[in-house]
């Protein structure tokens, strides 16, 4: 791999990455008014895609206040902290063969890492904020993330035992005969509904819970610091979505007729209209069934899932 | 869990259905005739005023927005001198249309009414008088009510019933 | 290599002072985490990816939340922070701080004697790490392996609850 293209690929991307999640700022509302029959944003520009445009100016515009009760140093550390976790862990998904920033050899431990990291954004930002309502949010968040990641981390170790690397290159490599989706459906189902739980989505936006916590963690941020929150958690959601691509439906590979990274865009794009479907069709669970239901379920089953992945890869 | 799907599966299917917005500037809901909109003055069959200034309508106002003043014309016809709505308190019960003896104070099925400037929305006499009979075509108070003139007064015309006694019980 | 090395390492002391002489709890916490991630660094910087991923997501990640989760719930404000600057007299850290030096010149001292500089680096792979694990230290592993079981169910234990049949209004006694 020259420098050239080396650069190349970190500044597509960033580019991609970047322009993704705020491009899903107009799809989610879009796609959410058609679920609910309703048009969504359709005004400024041709089908209101400039909507993000505005969305962007009215950000950075807006004052950037910092509540004089707040931590100051902290509350302006922690949305860089989402942000930055987030594009380190993009970093190991390989796009297409060769284009990948950092061919790492734990890659998946280098993700599961990423993301143990974005934990202290919410913890952070929740805290600094000196708020009752935001420091709620924090706590709600800190142990849910905490417990998802647990199950996150055993899931993936089903289709790390099937292809024996931690490299996502040689995950998708070993896809070529067949999806882990088949094998490892289980692990898919846990690995997806962690993932949700991950990037707080709704269902699993508990941490930010406006009908109950007004806004939970971010409840004190504007401008461009709430703006950072925005973009992570959008850009978190192509994470998870690029990661259950990645790791369940073969990445990359594909029929030949399309180059690969339309492959992994496209699939990547399926399940991030599965998150907007969620998003669309799902209440909210209660704090502690969504405990409940990790702990007593979801992780039981992520044991069983890898106990039985081992014996198999053990006696085949 | 099968239920989880089966919402998410419905969900889904309402990608298909048909769009409930109404496009607003260019496509406009359909407003019911009784709607409680913006309140106007009505004029009767013969073009001249309704309102014959009884307050009636100050008096029901819950948040006091209409003000007027009374006077009489030469015939002893009474009207307003002037009729003040300020539509920044108006909170559009419809009360003064219920209490009004003429039909003349009438809520129409309007609400476009935004300015940009608050002083703009108190609405003078000449805003509010409407060249219409409103919801009540034909209709004129003294028409129905009769009216006393010099030498004769009301129920002593031709084809005029005596007035109704109000403090008898008897029909 | 050797400037990562410094850098890091700088980071790495930088930090860990800072740890210790933060008055705000808050602060201290989240300059151990730059420690813990630095010292992560160093770790992958040595042929140790798999320590320093494993450093990231289990103190970095799990330990450090867990830490500053309970500092939360203990609201500590304002004076908490007078209460520990009143505690921070010369007197109370001299003792400490000279068997510290002690230590460190022992350290450095130890590290001069033996000066054989760093190189040949071998990576070792999760691969090697696993296979040493459930090798030679299979022992090891079970026996914390059963630890955290015994942890595990002393926590259940800790945590369960009684079941309530009374409303809490119409319990004669506070529970």
């Amino acid at each position: 791999m020259s420098a050239g293209h080396y650069w190349l690929v970190i500044g597509g991307v960033l580019f991609v990455i970047l322009n993704t999640a705020a491009g899903l700022i107009w799809l989610e509302r879009r796609m959410l008014a058609l679920w609910q029959d309703r048009y969504g944003p359709n005004r400024a520009g041709p089908f209101g895609l400039f909507i993000v445009l505005a969305d962007t100016i009215k950000l950075f515009f807006k004052e950037d206040w910092i509540p004089p009760f707040a931590d100051k140093v902290v509350f302006v550390f922690a949305p860089a902290v989402v942000v930055a976790s987030v594009l380190l862990s993009f970093t190991i998904i390989p796009f297409a063969p060769n284009v990948v920033v950092a061919d790492f050899n734990v890659g998946v431990l280098f993700f599961l890492a990423m993301s143990s990291m974005g934990v202290y954004s919410i913890v952070l930002g929740g805290w600094a904020s000196n708020n009752k309502y935001a420091l709620l949010g924090a706590m709600r968040g800190a142990s849910q993330m905490i417990s998802y990641e647990v199950f996150m981390g055993l899931s993936l170790m089903g289709v790390v035992i099937m292809s024996g690397s931690f490299n996502l290159s040689e995950i998708v490599a070993a896809q070529k005969n067949g999806w882990f989706i088949l094998p490892q459906c289980v692990g898919f189902f846990i690995f997806l509904i962690a993932g949700i739980a991950e990037t707080h989505r709704l269902p699993f936006d508990i941490p930010e819970a406006e009908s109950e916590l007004v806004a939970g963690f971010h409840s004190e941020y504007s401008g461009m610091k709430f703006g950072m929150f925005f973009i992570g958690e959008y850009m978190g959601i192509t994470l998870i979505s690029s990661m259950v691509v990645t790791l369940y439906f073969g990445g990359w590979l594909g029929p030949a007729f399309l180059p690969p990274v339309i492959w992994f865009v496209l699939k990547t794009f399926v399940f991030i209209m599965l998150f907007i479907l969620l998003r669309a069709s799902m209440p909210r669970p209660r704090y502690d069934q969504l405990m409940e239901y990790g702990w007593k379920i979801l992780f039981p089953l992520s044991l069983v899932n890898l106990l039985i992945t081992a014996a198999i890869k053990l006696l085949i | 869990m099968f239920s989880l799907l089966r919402s998410m599966w419905l969900v889904f299917l309402h990608m298909f259905h048909k769009r409930e917005t109404y496009q607003y500037p260019e496509e406009r809901a359909p407003l019911p005739a009784r709607w409680r909109g913006r309140i106007a003055l009505t004029r009767d069959p013969d073009g001249g005023e309704r309102c014959v200034g009884c307050y009636l309508c100050a008096a029901a106002c819950p948040v006091d927005c209409i003000s007027l003043q009374a006077t009489e014309d030469e015939h002893g016809r009474r009207y307003p001198e002037f009729f003040r709505i300020n539509f920044s308190r108006c909170i559009f019960c419809g009360f003064c249309e219920e209490a009004c003896p003429t039909y003349a104070i009438q809520l129409l099925p309007d609400f476009e009414m935004a300015e940009y400037n608050r002083q703009n929305l108190v609405y003078e006499k000449e805003n509010l008088l409407i060249n219409s009979e409103g919801k009540y075509p034909g209709y004129n108070y003294y028409r129905v009510a009769g009216m006393a003139i010099d030498g004769k007064a009301k129920g002593e015309a031709e084809h005029e019933e005596p007035p109704v006694d109000i403090k008898s019980l008897l029909p | 290599m050797g400037v990562f090395f410094y850098i890091t390492a700088a980071i790495a002391v930088f930090s860990t002072a800072m740890v210790v002489t933060r008055f705000n709890i808050m602060h201290a916490l989240l300059y151990l985490i730059v420690s813990l991630l630095s010292v992560a660094v160093i770790f992958y910087l040595y042929g140790a990816p798999y320590m320093a991923s494993l450093e990231i997501i289990v103190y970095a990640g799990a330990i450090m939340v867990l830490i500053i989760f309970f500092v939360m719930m203990l609201n500590l404000g304002p004076e908490s922070t007078r209460l520990e600057k009143q505690w921070l007299k010369p007197g109370m850290w001299m003792v400490p701080a000279l068997f510290c030096v002690i230590l460190l010149g022992e350290l450095v001292y130890l590290i001069a004697q033996n000066h054989t500089p760093v190189t040949g680096i071998k990576e070792v792979p999760p691969k090697a790490v696993g296979r040493s694990l459930f090798g030679p230290y299979i022992l090891a592993v079970e026996l914390s392996a059963m630890l955290l079981m015994a942890g595990i169910v002393g926590a259940y234990h800790l945590g369960r609850q009684q079941p309530k049949t009374l409303h809490r209004f119409l319990q004669s006694k506070p529970s």
